[in-house]
C-alpha cells in the first residue's frame, strides 16, 4: 500500500464521537474523476429526473475532493433510492423508510465520514415520515437528498404523501383528494437546521444547494424536484423556464434564520421559491454526545476499558 | 431443599436458635414501600457472605402502586430457584397476608405488619403468626414525618435479628446505598434498621443461624440478568446501541446509556424500535458492532430489519427481554413465548442466530458470545433472556475481567480489493469492510437487502438467489459444528429427560435433583443455543423413555411448546412432549414434577 491518507481514527478508549475532520484530497491524490466514482449504468427511465441528481452528486464529489472511502451513501426503497448502487463509494440499500435511522448510526459512530442518504417523496413524508422529524430534531449530521417527484414511481403510479390535489392515479382515478404535504413546512416545524429546495432542471442551482448542505454542520436537507417522465411528465413545468415556467429564487432579503419568515415563504403556489429556506447553527447530537463521552471520560482518565468495568463490579460485591 | 428446616417453635417450649442451611423469605407490600430494596440487601449480604442467593420477584404494571413481592433465597449450599414455598411470609397489608398466605410452606412463620392485618383465626392454626406494628414502630423510631417511609428498613432489622445477620455487614450496605446523600437520610435508615433489629422478636419465635458456607476460593459479585447482560455486552466491546424504552428491556438500555460514555461510546434513545435497530444496524455497518433490544411487542416491529441484517450479512445484537404476550399482554410477568418469533421472525427464509442465557451469570457471558459470533459469522445474533431473569438477582463468581474484555474497533487498513459477497470464500462467510476504508481497485461494494451479486449490487438471477440464499444458511450450519454438545445433568441413560432452555435451568435441575433424591430416573439437558441447535441432541434423547420439553409458553394448536415443536421438527422423535404453562409465572419445582409424572402416566396409556 503507497497510500499515504492519514485517516484520524478513533481507538479503543477514545470516544467514538470524537470530531475528526475527514481527509481531503492531498497532492497525491488528486481528485477523483466523473468515470472513477461511476458505477452501475442507472435503471431508470430515459429522461428520469434522477439523473442529473446523480451526475450533480458526481459533480460535488469532483469539486470537493472527496475521496471514495470517506462517503457513504444510503438509501431507503423507491426508483431514487438505487441511488448507492451508481456510486462508486462505500453505501448502504436499506429498508423503506427507514435510511435516516440507518445512516444516523454511521454519522454518531463514524465522524471521520461524509454521510450522504438519497431518497424520494414516500420514503422521507410517508412511511419514514417520523423519522425525518426525529433526525431534525436531533440535527444528526448528514445531509439528506429527498428526490421529490410527487408519484410512486417504482410502483408504478399510486399517489404519494405530495401528489397535488386531482391527480389521478391508480389509487385515486378520479383524483387525488388528500392534502398533500408541504415539505419546506414540514421541515421547518421538524426543527431541520438546514432546509433548501431546488429542481433538477436547473442544475447549477441543484449543485450549489448541495454544497452549501455539505458545508452545514448538521442535518441538512434538500427537496429536490425530480421529475417522473413516466408517471407525472410535466409535473414541474411551471418551475422550468424552459418549459415556459419560472425559476424565482428566494428572495435576496430573506433571513434565513427567521422560522416564521421561512414558513411564509413556503406557502407561495407552485412553483414558489429555490433556494436555501432555513439554516441556523444548533449543537448537532454528535456534538452534544461528544460532550457528554468528554465529560464522563475525564472521571475515568487513564483507565483501560476493564478497569473502568472493574469500579462497577466493586460496587456490586 | 427448604424442607424440614424452618419450623416455627412448638407452643409453650422456649425460644431457641436453629441452625439452617437456608430460607426463602417472601416479601408481600405494595410497589412503593421499597420492599425490592430489603431483597436487594439481603442478596447482597449472601453474596458478600459467600453464601448462594436467587431472588424473584413481581412489579405491577401500573405506574404507582399496586401489589408487589420480592422473595429471597439464601442458602449456604447451591440455589437453583427461587424456591417453591416460603419459610418466612413478611406481610405489610391485608392482602399481602391474603394473597400470599399460600405461598407459605405449612407450620412456617408469618412475620406481618398489625398496625395493617387483621390474622384469620383458621390461618392461625396453620401457620405460626407474629404480629409487628411494623408501621407505628417506624414512625416511633425516626419520627412521625415519613409515614411509610422507612418501614422496609424496619423489617429488614427483623429479619436480621430473625436471621441473626450480620449486622456490620448489613449496616455497611445501607451505608452504601444511602450514602452520597442527606445524612439524615442514612441516619434514619440506620435508626430503623437497629429499631426492628432490638425488637424482641427473640422472646416469642425461634430465630435461625444460617450455617456457614463452603468456603469459595472467588469473590461473588451480584446483579440481576439485565444488569449482567448489559455488562456483558460492554465487556464484549460493545460501544454503540439504541433502543426504546419498554418493559423489561429499558433496564438494559438505561444502563448502557449511563455507562457507555465512559468508554467513549453512546446509546441512543430513538423514535420508535425501527428507529431503534435501523441505527445499531447503521453502526454496525460503520464498523461498530451496535445492540438494540426491546420485548416481544418491540422485536416484532424490528422483523423487517432483522431480515435485511440477515440478507446484507450484517454483525448485529439483539435482546429480546421476554414478558407475556401476545400483544401488549403481560407486561411485568414471565413468559417464554418469543422463541418462534426470535427464530423465524420476518418475511423469507431468513436464518439468524438465536442464543439464551441460563442464569444471571450466564447473561453476562452469553453477551460476549453472542458479539463473537456476530462479528465471526456476520449475522444477526439474538439474545432471548426473560423477565425472570433479567429482574432476579444471584451472586456469581466475579468474572476475570482484564481476560474477558475486548476490544471490536473496527480495521480501516486498506486493501486491494474487495467482494463482500464472495461465494469462493474459504470459510463462506461474509466480512465486510467499514466504510473509511480504502479499496486500492476502485471497486466498493454496496450492503444490501436486494438480493445480490458478488458485490452488493442487485441481481434477479435465479442461480444467484440459489447460491446465496444457500450462502446464508450455510454458515450457521458451519457455527452449529462447532457448538459444544449440550452436557446432560444427571446420568446420560434413563427414563425421563427434561429439556430445557433460558431462565429454567435452575428450576429444571432442582427438579432432577428432588426426583432422583426420591428414586425416579430423571435427567436435563439445557439448550442455550437456540438457532442453529448443538449437535448430539439425538444421542442424548435416544437414552431416555420419554423426552420432556419444560416451557413457560403455550402448548399450541398441535400440543408443543415452541422448543418443542422445533426439536420435533428437526428430529422426527414422537417421545419428545411438552410442558406447558402460562401462568406468568416461574416453575415451581414440584409442579415440574407432577406434570412429568402425568405426562408418563398419559404417554404410557397413549403408547
Amino acid at each position: 500500500m503507497s497510500d499515504t491518507t492519514k485517516l484520524e481514527m478513533p481507538v479503543r478508549g477514545g470516544n467514538i464521537l470524537a470530531v475528526n475532520p475527514p481527509a481531503l484530497a492531498t497532492d497525491e491524490r488528486k481528485g477523483l474523476t466523473k468515470k472513477e466514482i461511476a458505477a452501475d449504468h442507472p435503471t431508470w427511465c430515459p429522461g428520469c429526473g434522477d439523473f442529473s441528481v446523480l451526475a450533480l452528486y458526481f459533480k460535488l464529489i469532483e469539486k470537493r475532493k472527496v475521496w471514495h472511502e470517506n462517503i457513504t451513501t444510503v438509501a431507503g426503497i423507491g426508483c431514487s433510492s438505487r441511488f448507492p448502487y451508481f456510486v462508486q463509494a462505500h453505501g448502504a440499500h436499506y429498508i423503506h423508510g427507514r435510511a435516516l435511522p440507518f445512516a444516523s448510526g454511521i454519522s454518531l459512530t463514524r465522524p471521520d465520514l461524509h454521510v450522504f442518504v438519497f431518497g424520494g417523496d414516500g420514503d422521507a413524508f410517508s412511511i419514514g415520515g417520523n423519522h425525518l422529524n426525529h433526525t431534525a430534531r436531533k440535527n444528526i449530521k448528514m445531509t439528506y437528498v429527498i428526490m421529490d417527484n410527487w408519484v410512486y414511481g417504482l410502483t408504478k403510479k399510486q399517489t404519494s404523501p405530495t401528489s397535488p390535489l386531482g391527480f389521478k392515479s391508480k389509487t385515486d382515478t378520479w383524483g387525488a383528494v388528500d392534502h398533500p404535504i408541504n415539505p419546506m413546512k414540514q421541515l421547518v416545524s421538524a426543527g431541520a437546521t438546514f432546509i433548501a429546495r431546488t429542481t433538477h432542471t436547473n442544475p447549477n442551482h441543484v449543485l450549489q444547494m448541495m454544497e452549501a448542505a455539505m458545508d452545514h454542520d448538521g442535518f441538512s436537507v434538500i427537496e429536490c424536484l425530480s421529475e417522473c417522465v413516466e408517471f407525472y411528465e410535466g409535473a414541474f413545468d411551471a418551475s422550468n423556464p424552459r418549459k415556459g415556467g419560472v425559476f424565482n429564487t428566494v428572495p435576496t432579503d430573506h433571513d434565513v434564520t427567521d422560522e416564521m419568515a421561512a414558513y411564509k415563504l413556503a406557502d407561495a403556489a407552485f412553483p414558489g421559491y429555490f433556494g436555501i429556506f432555513y439554516k441556523v447553527n444548533r449543537p448537532t447530537k454528535n456534538a452534544n454526545e461528544t460532550k457528554i463521552n468528554a465529560g464522563a471520560q475525564e472521571k475515568s482518565k487513564g483507565l483501560k476499558d476493564w478497569q473502568i468495568l472493574q469500579k462497577n463490579f466493586d460496587r456490586m460485591k | 431443599m427448604s424442607d424440614s428446616t424452618i419450623t416455627a417453635a412448638p407452643t409453650g417450649g422456649a425460644p431457641k436458635v436453629a441452625k439452617v442451611s437456608e430460607a426463602i423469605i417472601r416479601i408481600a407490600g405494595n410497589s412503593q414501600d421499597g420492599i425490592q430494596a430489603i431483597g436487594g440487601f439481603l442478596a447482597r449480604l449472601a453474596g458478600r457472605s459467600e453464601q448462594e442467593v436467587m431472588t424473584f420477584m413481581t412489579i405491577p404494571s401500573t405506574i404507582s402502586g399496586g401489589p408487589s413481592i420480592f422473595q429471597v433465597r439464601i442458602g449456604s449450599g447451591e440455589v437453583l430457584s427461587a424456591g417453591d414455598e416460603a419459610d418466612v411470609l413478611l406481610a405489610f397489608y391485608q392482602h399481602s397476608y391474603q394473597d400470599h398466605i399460600d405461598s407459605l410452606k405449612k407450620g412456617g412463620i408469618v412475620l406481618f405488619d398489625s398496625d395493617h392485618v387483621e390474622p384469620n383465626p383458621e390461618w392461625q392454626k396453620e401457620y405460626h403468626h407474629i404480629g409487628v406494628p411494623i408501621s407505628g414502630l417506624t414512625v416511633e423510631a425516626i419520627g412521625g414525618t415519613a409515614k411509610d417511609k422507612g418501614k422496609n428498613i424496619y423489617a429488614l432489622g427483623l429479619i436480621a435479628r430473625m436471621f441473626d445477620l450480620n449486622v456490620p455487614k448489613l449496616t455497611k450496605l445501607i451505608e452504601e446505598r444511602f450514602g452520597g446523600k442527606d445524612q439524615s437520610i442514612v441516619n434514619n435508615a440506620l435508626a430503623a434498621f437497629h429499631a426492628g433489629y432490638n425488637y424482641a422478636l427473640g422472646n416469642v419465635i425461634d430465630t435461625f443461624q444460617l450455617l456457614e458456607s463452603q468456603k469459595k476460593d472467588r469473590h461473588q459479585v451480584v446483579m440481576n440478568g439485565n444488569e449482567a447482560l448489559a455488562y456483558g455486552l460492554i465487556a464484549g466491546g460493545v460501544r454503540f446501541g439504541a433502543g426504546y424504552p419498554i418493559t423489561p428491556w429499558s433496564d438494559v438500555m438505561e444502563l448502557l446509556r449511563r455507562e457507555l460514555p465512559k468508554y467513549g461510546g453512546t446509546f441512543v434513545q430513538c423514535e420508535d424500535e425501527i428507529a431503534s435497530i435501523s441505527m445499531a444496524l447503521g453502526a454496525s455497518y460503520a464498523g461498530r458492532v451496535a445492540v438494540t433490544g426491546s420485548s416481544g411487542p418491540g422485536i416484532s416491529l424490528k422483523t423487517e430489519a432483522i431480515g435485511w441484517g440477515v440478507m446484507a450479512e450484517m454483525p448485529l445484537i439483539v435482546c429480546d427481554i421476554q414478558r407475556g404476550g401476545p400483544s401488549t399482554g403481560m407486561p411485568t410477568n414471565v413468559e417464554q413465548s418469543d422463541l418462534n418469533l426470535a427464530v423465524y421472525g420476518g418475511h423469507g427464509d431468513c436464518p439468524r442466530v438465536v442464543l439464551a442465557p441460563a442464569n444471571v451469570e450466564d447473561c453476562f457471558y452469553t453477551a460476549i458470545e453472542a458479539v463473537n459470533i456476530a462479528r465471526k459469522f456476520s449475522v444477526p445474533v439474538l439474545i432471548l433472556s426473560d423477565q425472570a431473569i433479567a429482574t432476579r438477582i444471584e451472586a456469581f463468581g466475579e468474572p476475570n475481567l482484564e481476560k474477558v474484555c475486548q476490544d471490536i474497533s473496527p480495521d480501516l487498513a486498506p486493501v486491494p480489493d474487495h467482494k463482500p459477497y464472495d461465494l469462493e470464500a474459504a470459510d463462506g462467510v461474509t466480512h465486510h469492510l467499514a466504510p473509511g476504508t480504502r479499496i486500492m481497485s476502485g471497486k466498493y461494494p454496496i450492503a444490501t437487502g436486494l438480493e445480490h451479486d458478488e458485490m452488493g449490487h442487485p441481481t434477479g438471477s435465479p442461480k444467484l438467489h440459489t447460491q446465496m440464499t444457500a450462502k446464508r444458511r450455510k454458515k450457521l450450519q458451519s457455527l452449529a459444528a462447532t457448538l459444544p454438545v449440550p452436557q446432560v445433568y444427571g446420568p446420560p441413560e434413563g427414563n425421563v429427560l427434561l429439556v430445557g432452555w433460558g431462565s429454567t435451568q435452575g428450576p429444571i435441575r432442582e427438579a432432577v435433583d428432588r426426583a432422583r433424591a426420591a428414586g425416579d430416573s430423571v435427567s436435563a439437558v439445557h439448550i442455550r443455543y437456540i438457532s442453529p441447535l448443538p449437535p448430539g441432541l439425538e444421542n442424548i434423547f435416544s437414552g431416555f423413555n420419554h423426552v420432556f420439553v419444560v416451557e413457560m409458553n403455550d402448548e399450541g394448536l398441535y400440543g408443543y411448546g415452541q422448543l418443542a415443536g422445533l426439536l420435533r421438527a428437526r428430529f422426527c422423535d414422537p417421545k419428545i412432549r411438552g410442558i406447558t404453562k402460562t401462568d406468568g409465572l416461574t416453575w415451581k419445582v414440584k409442579d415440574i414434577l407432577q406434570r412429568a409424572k402425568t405426562n408418563v402416566t398419559e404417554g404410557l396409556k397413549k403408547l
